[in-house]
């Protein structure tokens, strides 16, 4: 430890000598390795170079960023922290309880972070009261998409409540239509669980069940309705799921094979790719039931030494919350901004619907953090439900029964 | 000096694979061993906890369905490719035409990655692509094969793919057995007129009882360690049905930060190692003693 911080000093003295002033440096390690997400990043990029910074990339693709968290875990015990990591959720609190994270509150309360995200995003942001990361985008998870043609020719309404949706799923079941898209892979079957959960329970029991851990909301009735009706969901996927990665569902939606899929709104990325238009095409609205999951993208500071890293860090981070940042990468990811007050104009429909719902969801209090996407619970409690959550659905394992193992699970992983 | 060097290069030569050995095997067995005892999460912590990593261990239900696939796959994928080895090597031993063909065709699967025989029986088994679907279209509407998606029948999949793999290789192996048991008895029992099948049964395959022993290790310390055959094959799915030991450590170390629960499962599963190493190093060594 003690050698690499020499080390890194020697270094650091030599390019500080190179050099005759010290240059903004970044170095970011960060997971967006595929097409649109590069482009995203290179936004970023050019953003820092702009303003006379240095950035030196880190890319580690693989396992949605199990890779890169390996990496990060490498760096850190050598005591080589890059200088912003794309973390999200309570891993930022995780890698703060081990004291490697920086404080930034400089930056954020120069820029007024405080007034422009709403308060239950800019808690993630937060370490113990100082800001510690910056946000970048926010995706929702509870959309439905559907096919309008599908929909226009079985003469059926989007669904508002899951009941509305179970009868045009049989309407869907009796004209041979595959009701739901749906890929089986873990995490889909959790992305579609906590829709449904937050649907059918409200905001306080997804709270209080997926947020807090309560045991009785977890082993409660509502929790027993929830598998009740994943399991009515398991009827009306095709029988060929298993495996399925999600934008091959979404190319089932949209070559009108299925009618629906529950997904994040990187979905509507596929969609627009293939020339589809919001609206007329596709259909994009929440899931049945009130409120709004979100997964907010973030970058968290690492502790560095140097003036050179620190500078950059901090012009790192004013440039992520930067609303014209905050604009063009989330064109191009399909995501919202964080911050609430850049313009929408250039977004589509779906957005505009995010964004109006993200504003009445924070005042009514039902903004809520997904949980299959990493924001409400930590790795092993979050893991613990996906287990129980994919097991019922791939099983006929009675909903009574789900719910005792997910009492039992969440326990297990404390 | 000469003397001296003779005496000594050896030892000079084999140290740093000595050491290596001794700090990157046994040190991080035992580096494991105390992270398994602490409540480690993201980053590894020294602080001995207690046996509360196993306890939590036992009670999951998913490191139940990773030990029950283990013994399932491990027992059927070393059974059936035993079996099926020595089947092939024994047709193969009848003095065919185009032997080193065919040798090299049974032989071509284990060059391959597991991952690609993952992927291409991933496609293979897939109800909606692979065979499933081919059948149907020749008009046979109600075959079904959906071992793939079927959660109580996924892991037998795992296992079709594993045996489609090695088996080709168990078969070298015995073909080379079969090659060294001495001609002369055989054709003393030839002589004798004793039919085929019992010179088989009763002279060749016992003399090859050590070829057994070793494809039996090689094959269960294949068993054990599968992973790369698992996450292209099925992903551990559906739901976490095809589990093994060796995902599930992954899962707990790299996706969910629980290095404690990670390296109490890796214990465990060094554990099902020694009992079946042990006993084949026991015999061997104590065979060299007598």
């Amino acid at each position: 430890m003690k050698k690499s911080v020499f080390a890194a000093a020697v270094v650091a003295s030599l390019v500080a000598s190179n050099i005759a002033k010290a240059e903004p440096q970044a170095e970011v390690l960060h997971w967006w390795t595929s097409g649109g997400e590069a482009k995203s990043v290179a936004v970023l990029q050019k953003e820092f170079a702009d303003n006379g910074g240095t950035w030196t990339d880190m890319p580690v693709a693989g396992g949605g960023g199990d890779a890169a968290m390996t990496a990060l875990r490498a760096r850190v015990l050598s005591g080589n922290a890059p200088t912003a990591v794309q973390l999200k959720g309570p891993a930022i609190a995780e890698w703060y309880e081990e004291g490697v994270l920086a404080d930034i509150s400089d930056v954020a309360e120069a820029q007024g972070w405080a007034d422009v995200l709403p308060a239950s995003i800019a808690g993630h942001m937060k370490c113990e009261g100082t800001w510690c990361a910056a946000p970048v985008n926010v995706h929702r998870i509870d959309w439905i998409w559907a096919n309008a043609d599908i929909l226009k020719a079985n003469d059926i309404a989007m669904p508002t409540t899951w009941a509305e949706f179970n009868t045009a799923a049989d309407t869907l079941m009796a004209a041979g239509i595959i009701p739901l898209a749906h890929g089986g892979q873990a995490w889909q079957d959790a992305t579609v669980f906590e829709a449904v959960a937050l649907g059918l329970g409200g905001a306080e029991f997804f709270q209080s069940a997926f947020v807090d851990l309560d045991m009785d909301t977890l082993k409660s009735d509502k929790m027993v309705e929830v598998f009740d009706q994943m399991r009515k969901l398991r009827g009306y996927v095709d029988g060929n799921f298993s495996g399925r990665d999600w934008n091959l569902a979404t190319a089932m939606v949209m070559n009108g094979e299925a009618a629906f899929q529950i997904m994040g709104d990187w979905a509507k990325g596929e969609f627009l790719a293939a020339g589809k238009v919001p609206g007329e095409d596709f259909l994009c609205v929440s899931t049945p039931g009130d409120g709004f999951l979100y997964s907010v993208d973030s970058f968290a500071m690492f502790n560095v030494d140097g003036d050179d890293k620190q500078s950059g860090q901090k012009l790192l981070a004013e440039l992520i919350v930067g609303k014209s940042f905050q604009k063009v990468f989330n064109l191009n990811k399909g995501s919202i901004p964080a911050r609430t007050d850049v313009a929408l104009d250039e977004f589509d429909s779906c957005a505009h619907t995010s964004a109006a719902d993200m504003a009445s969801s924070n005042k009514e209090g039902s903004l809520l953090p997904s949980y299959a996407h990493g924001m409400a619970l930590r790795g092993a409690q979050a893991g613990a439900i996906t287990d129980v959550v994919t097991a019922h659905f791939n099983s006929d394992m009675s909903s009574a029964d789900a719910v005792q193992m997910l009492a039992d699970a969440i326990a297990n992983s404390m | 000096m000469t003397e001296w060097l003779e005496r000594h290069v050896p030892k000079m030569v084999l140290a740093p694979s000595f050491v290596a050995v001794l700090i990157f095997v046994y040190g991080f067995i035992i580096w494991t061993g105390w992270v398994s005892l602490t409540r480690s999460k993201l980053m590894p912590k020294y602080e001995i906890k207690g046996v509360i990593q196993y306890e939590r261990l036992f009670a999951s239900p998913r490191w139940d369905t990773a030990m029950d696939n283990l013994f399932i796959f491990g027992g059927l994928f070393i059974g059936i490719s035993l079996i099926l080895g020595l089947f092939l090597a024994i047709l193969l031993d009848q003095k065919i035409r185009a032997e080193g063909v065919l040798r090299t065709i049974y032989l071509y699967p284990m060059a391959l990655s597991m991952i690609v025989t993952g992927t291409a029986w991933k496609w293979i088994m897939n109800p909606g692509l692979g065979i499933e679907a081919t059948v149907r279209n020749w008009g046979f509407e109600s075959f079904t094969f959906n071992w793939i998606t079927d959660p109580k029948m996924a892991i037998y999949a795992v296992v079709i793919a594993a045996v489609w793999q090695a088996s080709g290789f168990v078969m070298a192996l015995f073909l080379a057995g079969l090659r060294s048991v001495d001609e002369e008895i055989i054709k003393a029992a030839q002589v004798d007129g004793i039919p085929t099948w019992r010179i088989y049964s009763a002279i060749i395959i016992p003399s090859m009882a050590p070829i057994f022993l070793s494809a039996f290790i090689v094959l269960a310390h294949l068993a054990i360690k599968s992973f790369d055959l698992v996450i292209a094959l099925t992903g551990g799915g559906p739901g976490y049905a095809t589990d093994l030991p060796a995902t599930y450590m992954y899962a707990m170390a790299f996706s969910r930060g629980d290095i404690g629960q990670a390296a109490s499962s890796a214990m465990v599963m060094m554990g099902v190692v020694f009992t079946i190493v042990v006993p084949y190093l026991y015999s061997e060594l104590r065979a060299k003693h007598d």
